[in-house]
């Protein structure tokens, strides 16, 4: 109990010492230097000056990569499914999943904006685009991960294909999901935020973190600046406690790697 | 079981020159073999790895075909009745299904109605005395625990047939013998039949009404011998002389099966008291 406990304080007790040595290094350089490292109160205030502006963007940005992140959730289903189904598919189509993965999205952003037009669109594709692999390569493998003898137990039942999958390699897939999905939750709020640095608009209002993080960069905010990353970071903190505790309510009753806390 | 008494009972196993060999040039695995099984034998199958023991079981399951020979159980080509269990070596149990919906996953594969396979569940359940673990799941059970739940799965197939592949061979001996036990109790019950593939001698003779040992490259029925120690058996059984003298002489007959010990002289086995 108590190392329980102490391991919920620990990350906690780490971000007080870390504050406190930004402060003291903040403090230790000489005045021309400081903008480098802003007084953390000055962080703060950054975020009561450009309220309304950053709540907006980060809005933006969390619900392009909630749009992303969840299309690139539900179309990897359908993709593991294929690529599971027959290994001729498998070696025909992944090197083409892996392109997916490694074209530059620097590249892409002004091919999209050519054919999407810059905006939430784009946004979103690029999101897609950077979260469908560690989800797709995951579930793939968990659904063909299944124990030779679990398989023979379900011929010898004569299961249909359909119970095969549904009774025994869906299930048996889920933690592999999970782990793909924790990946590309990570990923997906870094994502849209850089996809809104390179193909977001600043019309409308309708710009994210990426955009805002432009505008400040430029008008030498730095303050606002770390406000900003502050804030990215908190949209890929909430996304993976959000699929973890999704992972745990369905895993934790069967899966070692969820139960450890229960001992 | 509703045999009728009267008459001789068909063998319920038939096998006629069968042979299986992987691949169409690979070695034979089985060389060609004949054995018939009667309804209600406790077949125990003996032989040093490689003899095709295992492949004996997954040609009566219909999970490998022959290569050559006919082959039946129950009157049907393997595979086509569904009067046949197979329990595995691991328990493969579902890990995320509890011990009831464990023991129903056959049944369910069977679109059999929920009433009857609750039936089937809890009888089978009670059978290895799991009922009250039935919403565990398997990661909180014991090794025996589980391999108990997998035979009640086995069980509750109300199967004619049951082919046992190595179902003790990962447990502790105390466990192993204990469930040995209990499979013959409910045996004696229910009078299915059995082949019970395994490396222990002493189980096999503990359990069978009948051992065959079998012999390896190819595979083949090297002795094929009645057990007939009196029932009800039970631990005291183990103690007998009688007991004794056929796990001493059944050793004795697959060391002289094994290459390596064919030219020594026969290790000495242990005496009855």
């Amino acid at each position: 109990m108590n190392s329980r406990l102490l391991r919920w304080c620990l990350p906690f007790v780490f971000a007080a010492l870390l504050l406190l040595g930004w402060q003291l290094l903040h403090a230790s350089l000489p005045a021309s230097r400081r903008f480098l490292l802003p007084d953390l109160a000055r962080i703060f205030s950054a975020f009561r000056d450009h309220g309304p502006a950053l709540l907006s963007a980060t809005r933006y940005t969390a619900l392009t990569a909630l749009t992303g992140f969840g299309l690139a959730a539900t179309l990897s289903v359908a993709a593991s499914l294929l690529l599971a189904s027959s290994s001729l598919i498998r070696v025909t189509l992944y090197p083409y999943l892996m392109a997916l993965q490694m074209v530059p999205i620097i590249i892409i952003a002004p091919i999209l904006i050519l054919w999407v037009g810059p905006g939430a669109p784009s946004v979103v594709i690029v999101t897609f685009l950077i979260s469908f692999f560690p989800l797709v390569v995951n579930t793939t493998q968990g659904l063909l991960s299944v124990e030779r003898a679990q398989v023979d137990l379900f011929r010898m039942g004569r299961a249909s294909r359909w119970q095969e999958l549904l009774l025994l390699r869906a299930p048996a897939a889920l933690p592999y999901f999970f782990t793909g999905l924790r990946i590309s939750a990570i990923l997906a709020p870094i994502g849209a935020l850089t996809a809104d640095y390179l193909v977001g608009t600043t019309t409308g209002g309708k710009s994210g973190l990426g955009i805002t993080a432009l505008l400040f960069s430029a008008r030498n905010e730095i303050p606002a600046l770390y406000a900003t990353a502050l804030l990215g970071c908190a949209l890929g903190f909430a996304l993976v406690a959000a699929v973890s505790a999704l992972a745990w309510l369905t895993l934790h009753h069967w899966h070692d790697s969820y139960s450890a806390s229960e001992k | 079981m509703p045999f009728p008494s009267s008459i001789t009972p068909p063998s319920q196993i038939r096998l006629q020159a069968v042979t299986k060999r992987f691949g169409p040039t690979g070695p034979e695995v089985l060389a060609p073999l004949d054995l018939a099984i009667d309804p209600g034998e406790f077949v125990a199958i003996l032989g040093p790895s490689g003899c095709g023991k295992s492949t004996l079981l997954r040609l009566l399951s219909g999970l490998a075909a022959p290569s050559s020979g006919q082959l039946s159980v129950n009157g049907h080509a393997p595979g086509g009745g569904d009067d046949l269990a197979y329990v595995f070596q691991d328990p493969t149990l579902l890990p995320w299904l509890n011990v009831a919906a464990n023991v129903e996953t056959l049944l369910r594969l069977r679109r059999m109605p929920a009433a009857e396979r609750t039936r089937r569940r809890d009888a089978a359940l009670a059978l290895v005395r799991l009922s009250d673990r039935a919403s565990a799941y398997p990661r909180q059970l014991s090794g025996g625990q589980r391999m108990r739940v997998s035979l009640a799965r086995a069980l509750a197939l109300e199967p004619r047939i049951l082919l046992l592949d190595e179902p003790f061979g990962a447990l502790d001996e105390m466990t192993r013998d204990r469930l040995g036990e209990e499979l013959l109790a409910i045996h004696s019950r229910q009078r299915w039949t059995a082949l019970f593939v395994t490396h222990s001698v002493a189980e096999a003779v503990f359990l069978a009404s009948r051992i065959l040992i079998l012999a390896a490259h190819p595979g083949r029925i090297a002795h094929d011998l009645p057990i007939d120690l009196p029932g009800p058996r039970s631990g005291e059984t183990r103690l007998t002389p009688k007991y004794l003298q056929l796990v001493a002489d059944i050793s004795a007959r697959l060391r002289a099966l094994d290459p390596e010990n064919a030219a020594s002289a026969p290790a000495s086995a242990p005496v009855a008291p």
